[in-house]
């Protein structure tokens, strides 16, 4: 199916949206409350287009393509009216992006990039939301806050652990947990699915606050050490202090769709921890002294041979790591089964 | 059937129970006992009697005389003087150049005929008028493509404000397959200075029930609902009884009239929140979630309430679909305008002599309403503008009194027709006020879900506010208008949008009342 945006023919399929099949073809359209896992809510009223033929200005991320439709998103009309939308944002909250942690990753500040939106235009009086400090991992700043409502989606629909939601109506609609509780006394479980989410600096991670800026960060791909889930996991490390500064999920991970637990998220400390073991350890009289893999697993294959030829194969048991992969599981069992000659394969089966 | 000399209707509505209604009733009732004239003059309870701010209100037949503002030390001097002695009370009844000019039209009501007359809370009283005749006749004479049919060729249009034709809109239903269908009334009657509903249900509850149940055989619902705002106890009460008395003589139930089809109805009360007048934010609403417009499509009428085929239409609609069915379409084709057929009910409020409702012809023009209905503009002051169509509405200047009033011919001047509340102002009426209050409603009412509607309610509000308090500047006027329109494009319903209409209007036709506050 074909369709036209500002002149140039998209190819799109049926069933997308407008906004997607722009995106996809490198046409930007401001847009803060649509996130693909939390699907179009059409709220946030930023990605207003134009379509030949339909009255109004309908919101591209809910709109269907249809063959042959033909979309402005650059008209005069369209842009005063986003400009008007994303303007309001602006000027209800208080987007300080000098010390936002989101600065150069915000998609409020996108928009108003594209915009050409130097400052926020319009003047509110308003009472300033106290900060909401009281959780371990998160910080909450609801001055910040656009209300997009994909937290709310996020904790409902997708690790449906139901904490957030909006209260109150109107100006004064503001993201709560539970009923209006502090973070921290929330039944919140901190996942971190939110700040995961949150488009701009309203929530965030609050032990990366003031710690580095986001460009600073390399973003190494890995996969989570704890459990056997296998969560994908982006580490954001500050090379020059060989530190991770945060975690976030691979937002199309096919294991774990972006949603990490709180310690997939945020439990990284004992990486950089002095008590950390980085060799081996091999006990002589009573005492540990530092070896090399070499040695420590020539010194293991040993003892175990000297078992198995001794006492039988079956004085060996195996048990293996629920931390560790199918795919590792799989590998030790088999060399339980068929190097070392024994049905004693067990797993720890908790984290 | 007993005859009496003389029957007195007392007006039996929200603002007369709180004027004291039932204990008036209660020492009319004493008194003419004591008079020994209980076989001579009867007491009839009935809904509004069409007046307010006038207390509690008695109509004497023969000579339909009005006594307003009753209290219980005037019951023995009725009775004495008036009901005994022939002698009417004239310090209590309404002043004869008002009753005698003021027009009931009862000769062209179709949804308020029975108002005011019968009591609404016997059932029997609206068989007597031919109720309950319509649907009888629409389940046992007539498939339901057929009553789709008529009242798309009556031409009806949704009273509750955007004026679609009800019947195409029951087409989009009617044919869809599905376990089940839902019918809605909105009866969340939200528009400030907007009591219609109200009256209807509270004086012809069955008449609304009547209507619904056809409306429901039409379009293949099972299960119906009305959502009704919570302060509108007495209608509430009413329709309950209503319901009640409807499955007590087989109307509702299982198997209605031996015709196979089935039909309940339950009351739904909201908790007063203007956006859930929307349709979409009264089915969530009705669904127990927050209050807020859903994303359109699917439209209600394919996915609505519980994801299943659902038509929500006003109160004031279903109302008159009895008596299409009775009548026939061509009928209600004589009244009204050729694009906008049947009658229309208004609430007549602020400065006019007798402020209340009419129900008249689509197409009465604005002076005839104000003149005639509402008894012209008080105190002798001239006309200075009316807002029409509740807070959403337009404000109305002198030069367009004569526009004659339906969807179509308003539009044409950048007016609605909405609920049908005009709000009269008199020269003394200041727009800025006027204009801040109507705003300061719509910042109230936002739900919150969209940023425009949101946040653009509030820097309306807070700009109007320096404006009213001498600090604003010219350039706010145009500011005003940018935003607006700028809300009206993007918000996500129609409440979002509506702002732009009163502020437009105010701004360009009362410029003067804004400078005036500038200098």
């Amino acid at each position: 199916m074909k369709i036209i945006i500002n002149g140039q023919e998209i190819e799109a399929s049926p069933g997308e949206t407008v906004l997607n099949a722009a995106l996809r073809s490198g046409i930007y359209i401001p847009h803060l409350c649509y996130h693909p896992r939390t699907g179009p809510a059409a709220k946030c009223r930023a990605c207003v287009v134009e379509v030949e033929g339909t009255p109004g200005l309908p919101t591209s991320c809910n709109l269907p393509v249809r063959e042959g439709m033909v979309v402005s998103t650059d008209t005069e009309k369209v842009k005063n009216a986003q400009r008007v939308v994303v303007d309001l944002a602006l000027s209800s909250g208080r987007h300080d992006c000098l010390s936002c942690e989101q600065n150069g990753n915000c998609e409020l500040q996108d928009a108003a990039y594209y915009l050409g939106i130097e400052r926020p235009s319009f003047h509110f009086e308003q009472e300033r939301y106290p900060i909401d400090d009281s959780s371990e991992f998160v910080y909450v700043e609801r001055d910040k806050c656009i209300s997009c409502g994909r937290c709310v989606v996020g904790c409902n629909q997708n690790v449906v652990n139901e904490v957030l939601n909006f209260a109150n109506r109107g100006f004064e609609t503001k993201i709560v947990f539970d009923n209006d509780l502090k973070m921290g006394t929330s039944t919140c479980v901190q996942c971190g699915e939110c700040v995961q989410l949150c488009p701009v600096g309203a929530i965030i991670d609050k032990n990366a606050r003031g710690v580095a800026r986001n460009w600073e960060l390399d973003k190494v791909e890995t996969v989570c050490p704890y459990c056997g889930v296998g969560c994908q996991l982006v580490l954001h490390v500050d090379r020059r202090k060989n530190k991770i500064i945060r975690i976030t999920g691979v937002e199309d991970s096919p294991t774990n769709s972006g949603m990490l637990c709180v310690k997939g998220r945020y439990a990284f400390d004992f990486v950089g921890s002095s008590e950390r073991l980085t060799t081996p350890l091999i006990k002589e009289n009573g005492k540990f002294r530092e070896a090399d893999w070499e040695e420590a697993i020539a010194l293991i294959a040993d003892k175990f041979r000297l078992i198995r030829d001794e006492f039988g194969s079956d004085a060996l048991a195996g048990l293996a790591s629920a931390k560790v992969t199918n795919e590792e599981n799989y590998v030790f069992q088999k060399f339980m089964r068929r190097e070392v000659g024994t049905n004693n394969v067990d797993h720890c089966a908790r984290l | 059937m007993k005859f009496y000399r003389m029957t007195v209707l007392i007006g039996i509505d929200d603002q007369s129970l709180k004027a004291g209604a039932r204990e008036i009733e209660a020492l009319l009732n004493q008194e003419l006992n004591r008079s020994q004239l209980t076989d001579e003059v009867n007491v009839l309870e009935a809904g509004s009697l069409g007046f307010f701010g006038t207390g509690v209100t008695l109509m004497v037949y023969p000579g339909q005389v009005t006594y307003v503002n009753v209290k219980l030390e005037d019951i023995p001097e009725i009775v004495e003087e008036h009901f005994l002695k022939g002698r009417q009370v004239s310090r209590l009844t309404m002043k004869p150049s008002l009753t005698r000019g003021y027009d009931f039209n009862y000769r062209r009501r179709i949804v308020l005929d029975n108002s005011g007359l019968i009591n609404p809370e016997d059932i029997e009283e609206y068989i007597g008028t031919g109720g309950y005749e319509a649907w009888e006749k629409a389940l046992l004479e007539m498939k339901p493509g057929e009553i789709v049919e008529e009242v798309k060729q009556s031409g009806l249009r949704g009273r509750g404000g955007a004026g679609f034709p009800t019947g195409l809109k029951w087409s989009f239903t009617a044919p869809l397959e599905a376990d089940q269908k839902y019918f809605v009334i909105n009866a969340d009657e939200g528009e400030p200075g907007t009591f219609k509903d109200r009256l209807i249900m509270e004086g012809d509850p069955h008449k609304l029930l009547e209507g619904l149940m056809i409306s429901c055989y039409a379009v293949g619902a099972t299960k119906a609902y009305i959502y009704i705002r919570g302060e509108y106890s007495l209608c509430i009460e009413r329709l309950r009884q209503a319901i009640e008395q409807a499955h007590e003589y087989g109307l509702l139930g299982k198997n209605i009239f031996d015709s196979g089809f089935n039909l309940d109805i339950e009351i739904k009360v909201g908790a007063g929140a203007y956006v859930c007048g929307e349709e979409t934010a009264l089915i969530e609403s009705m669904e127990g979630k927050r209050g807020q417009p859903r994303s359109k499509p699917p439209f209600p009428g394919v996915k609505g309430a519980w994801q299943k085929p659902t038509v929500v239409n006003n109160v004031e609609t279903i109302a008159n679909i009895p008596a299409i069915l009775r009548n026939g379409a061509e009928w209600f084709q004589g009244f009204g305008t050729d694009k906008c057929t049947g009658t229309k009910v208004y609430t007549i409020l602020g400065d006019v002599m007798m402020p209340g409702l009419c129900e008249v012809d689509m197409g009465t023009t604005l002076r005839t309403i104000i003149e005639q209905y509402g008894g012209g503009v008080k105190n002798n002051r001239k006309f200075k503008a009316a807002l029409v169509g509740g807070a959403a509405g337009v404000f109305l200047p002198n030069s367009l009194l004569d526009v004659k009033m339906d969807y179509n011919n308003l539009r044409e001047y950048s007016a609605v027709l909405g609920s049908g509340a005009i709000l009269v102002m008199n020269e003394d009426a200041d727009m800025v006020d006027m204009l801040w209050s109507v705003i300061r409603f719509f910042r109230h009412e936002s739900c919150g879900k969209c940023t425009p509607c949101a946040k653009g309610n509030e820097l309306l509000f807070e700009i109007i506010n320096e404006v009213r308090q001498g600090r604003g500047r010219e350039e706010d006027l145009q500011e005003m208008v940018r935003i607006s329109e700028a809300m009206q494009q993007t918000s996500f319903c129609a409440l979002g949008q509506s702002l732009l209409m009163p502020i437009k209007s105010a701004v360009d036709n009362f410029r003067q009342d804004f400078l005036k506050r500038m200098k």
